[in-house]
């Protein structure tokens, strides 16, 4: 199959270009950028007057819910959602039921995203079995079953000598270990920011201290352990500085934050609104604030969607019984560009947080327009507004803080491996 | 997103009694005002109106709770509305149905008004927003969060000792943290014009920003109730005495348990309140509560007053 692309606006964040430009696909790669290769006959054409043409998202952060799970969404559903977001690859956490903590899980999983044709799936291995925080996993096993790094997403392991082995075991190996930044003994039974809001609305809370009391924690024994380490979800002002300090040291580290936390703060809590019930939870005003400037500084290196697809049954409850999480995979290049224009940046600095840069810390081939690279692309028209509604998510989860909000970004089609898996 | 204040209609009447936060003024008033026409019935030899006879009320409590239960019960029954009790901790959700479930299954018996009690903050929002059009809720108590109607009844009891909330200095005492009430009345207090509200309690039992709701903050007692006109005391629950919060019922009486000695810091005819049910020996001493200041037996009447209020003005039928 060959394609070409004509007349978009080809951006390639990597190399900071973007420029109108024709895109030449064959055999699933990308064979040239601007002029025609010699006698390239097209099978199709894609007509991108008016679209952005830019390498596939990356997304650090994608819930498929299987295996154990398939209740709130299956991997049918989210695979669907994360092509109509543009989404071509992307992390799965393991938190699952059981976690990815087996490699005969591991490969199931890789085995049956793989026949759906959709986006790569790289799953985060549990660091540690069942994710108890007590006994190492077979990683390099894992590895061989597809593991790309190795992670804990649930809060911080609270025996830190075990924490200290799982590092130095995988960077044995050379593993990234992935962790979120939240100390279990300080986050209790906290459903809400320890702010006003939760004072008002008598919420148990989660002070931002259990989030830099676990980085301090990171950091220190990162300086001990050569290990990279990559922490999920920022949510503070006073955790970025703790990540920002640490770079400085030229400290192996990298960080991310979600979708969520860029454009909510505890106050679109609201009256008890169980869609922002997300861990780690939603934090102030100034703390939204700083996350939003940590872009640009490269404190932070990604957004990703902390794409969580919940069933309706397990939001309507009293918030703090609600499951935690919103679907999102849908609304990451919204919500990105919908960022950006905000902070005035150019797009080709916006894109990178969700393209090069994720794959960079993932450690994969991918979010670049490269001649030879796969053909995975993201091609979407930047003026079109549309409505989040339960009707316009594929995603299996409708559970977002974001329903009805207009957002900025239509993706007209997205390309795997050079076949057009998603059109609109 | 902020959405209208779900406890009104669009007229701006009260439709359902979720919490103290956000209600008008003319509203709290309308309520207070309201009972004080209800307790001449409660004087009364027949002590029944008409008020909402045909209406069902169902009591929803999801927590355990004998007192409200009772006094919700009684004010009901005077108004001559059917009442139904379900103690739901025991039924339906131990079968796994949910809490919105339930709702339903009740709402679609005709019921008119739920009276919701729940261990979970926001339950009563939640039912409030599921629940059909026409029915209304009352909060009666939901996790920390609210405890309206025991705010209002404690308005009352303040308006009638010490007629006007504009001259007066009150004092908040105990766990704040956990406390739906202190929450509860610290609206009220506040819409009502009281220009000086203090909260008083270690740090342990007090939540952060808390002066964002417009109190000033004390950790010790003397001072705290220095030249107060109101104390409302809160009750200490049990798991909370000893462990990670206090170190013991005995040490938290020591700092924090209303003495005579303590309450001569107050003003001389400063009123005692408390929600009840008491732990004497721990926040208050027996003395004190059964003294010439407490003013703690009237509160449990005028709560009957209250609800038999906010019932009827929900239903739309005062006297």
């Amino acid at each position: 199959m060959k394609i070409h692309i004509r007349n978009g606006r080809l951006i390639d964040p990597g190399t900071g270009m973007d420029a109108i430009l024709d895109v030449f696909v064959v055999s699933g790669k990308i064979l040239a950028v601007g002029e025609p290769p010699a006698a390239f006959q097209p099978d199709n054409i894609i007509e991108a007057d008016g679209l952005v043409v830019c390498p596939g998202l990356v997304d650090m952060s994608v819930r498929l819910r299987e295996p154990g799970l398939e209740y709130m969404a299956t991997l049918e559903s989210e695979m669907n959602a994360a092509v109509a977001g543009g989404v071509t690859s992307f992390a799965c956490p393991p938190d699952t039921d059981p976690p990815l903590d087996e490699p005969g899980l591991v490969e199931m999983l890789k085995h049956r995203a793989k026949n759906l044709n959709q986006a790569h799936v790289y799953p985060v291995g549990a660091l540690t079995q069942g994710l108890l925080g007590e006994h190492l996993t077979e990683m390099a096993e894992l590895r061989d079953a597809g593991c790309v790094v190795f992670g804990q997403p649930d809060g911080m392991i609270a025996n830190l000598r075990i924490l200290m082995q799982a590092m130095q075991y995988a960077s044995t190996f050379g593993f990234s270990v992935w962790l979120s930044p939240q100390d279990m003994n300080l986050a209790h039974e906290g459903v809400a920011h320890d702010g006003e809001v939760a004072t008002r609305l008598g919420l148990p809370v989660i002070p931002v201290c259990a989030e830099t009391i676990a980085i301090s924690n990171i950091i220190l024994l990162a300086k001990v352990v050569d290990v990279h380490i990559h922490l999920c979800r920022i949510s503070s002002a006073e955790g970025l500085a703790m990540v920002r300090a640490a770079k400085q040291q030229g400290l192996s580290i990298t960080c991310d934050v979600s979708i969520n936390h860029l454009h909510l703060s505890d106050m679109d809590i609201d009256y008890f609104d169980a869609n922002c019930h997300i861990i780690p939870p939603l934090r102030n005003i100034s703390d939204r604030n700083a996350l939003r400037n940590a872009l640009w500084d490269g404190t932070i290196d990604a957004i990703c969607s902390d794409h969580a697809p919940v069933d309706e049954d397990a939001k309507l409850l009293p918030f703090g019984q609600a499951e935690t999480g919103a679907t999102g995979v849908e609304l990451l290049l919204p919500l990105t560009l919908k960022y950006g224009m905000e902070m005035k940046r150019p797009l080709v600095e916006v894109l990178a947080v969700i393209t090069n840069k994720p794959a960079a810390v993932l450690g994969i081939d991918a979010g670049h327009l490269t001649p030879g690279a796969s053909a995975d692309l993201c091609i979407f028209d930047p003026e079109t507004y549309w409505k989040v509604t339960a009707g316009a998510l594929l995603s299996q989860g409708k559970n977002t803080p974001f329903m009805g909000m207009e957002v900025p970004g239509k993706v007209r089609y997205t390309l795997i491996n050079g076949n057009i898996v998603y059109q609109s | 997103m902020i959405n209208r204040n779900p406890q009104l209609n669009k007229h701006r009447k009260l439709q359902h009694l979720l919490t103290t936060e956000g209600l008008p003024v003319e509203i709290l008033l309308q309520i207070l005002d309201t009972a004080e026409t209800f307790v001449g019935v409660t004087e009364r030899d027949v002590k029944k109106v008409p008020l909402l006879r045909g209406k069902s009320i169902f009591n929803l409590f999801f927590e355990p709770s004998t007192r409200t239960r009772t006094t919700f019960e009684i004010a009901a029954k005077r108004l001559s509305a059917d009442v139904f009790n379900l103690n739901i901790a025991v039924s339906a959700q131990s079968k796994g149905e949910t809490l919105l479930d339930t709702v339903n299954n009740l709402a679609a018996m005709d019921a008119d008004m739920f009276v919701v009690r729940h261990s979970q903050s926001g339950a009563a929002h939640l039912i409030a927003k599921h629940a059909r059009p026409g029915i209304h809720v009352i909060n009666a108590g939901d996790g920390r969060h609210a405890h309206p109607t025991q705010a209002l009844l404690d308005m009352f009891t303040i308006r009638r000792f010490k007629r006007e909330f504009h001259n007066l200095r009150v004092a908040i005492v105990g766990d704040i943290l956990h406390s739906r009430v202190a929450r509860s009345q610290i609206h009220a207090l506040t819409t009502l014009g009281v220009p000086e509200v203090r909260v008083i309690a270690p740090k342990t039992l007090l939540p952060s920003k808390v002066e964002r709701l417009g109190v000033h903050v004390f950790h010790d007692m003397r001072s705290g109730l220095k030249d107060v006109d109101v104390l409302m005391m809160l009750r200490l629950q049990k798991e909370r005495m000893q462990g990670a919060y206090l170190p013991s019922p005995e040490e938290y009486f020591k700092n924090y348990g209303l003495t005579p000695e303590k309450l001569s810091m107050a003003r001389p005819d400063a009123i005692v309140m408390h929600p009840g049910p008491m732990n004497r020996g721990v926040e208050i001493d027996s003395s004190v509560a059964d003294g010439g200041q407490s003013v703690i037996l009237p509160q449990v009447t005028f709560g009957i007053a209250i609800r038999m209020a906010v019932m009827s003005i929900l239903a739309g039928q005062q006297v």
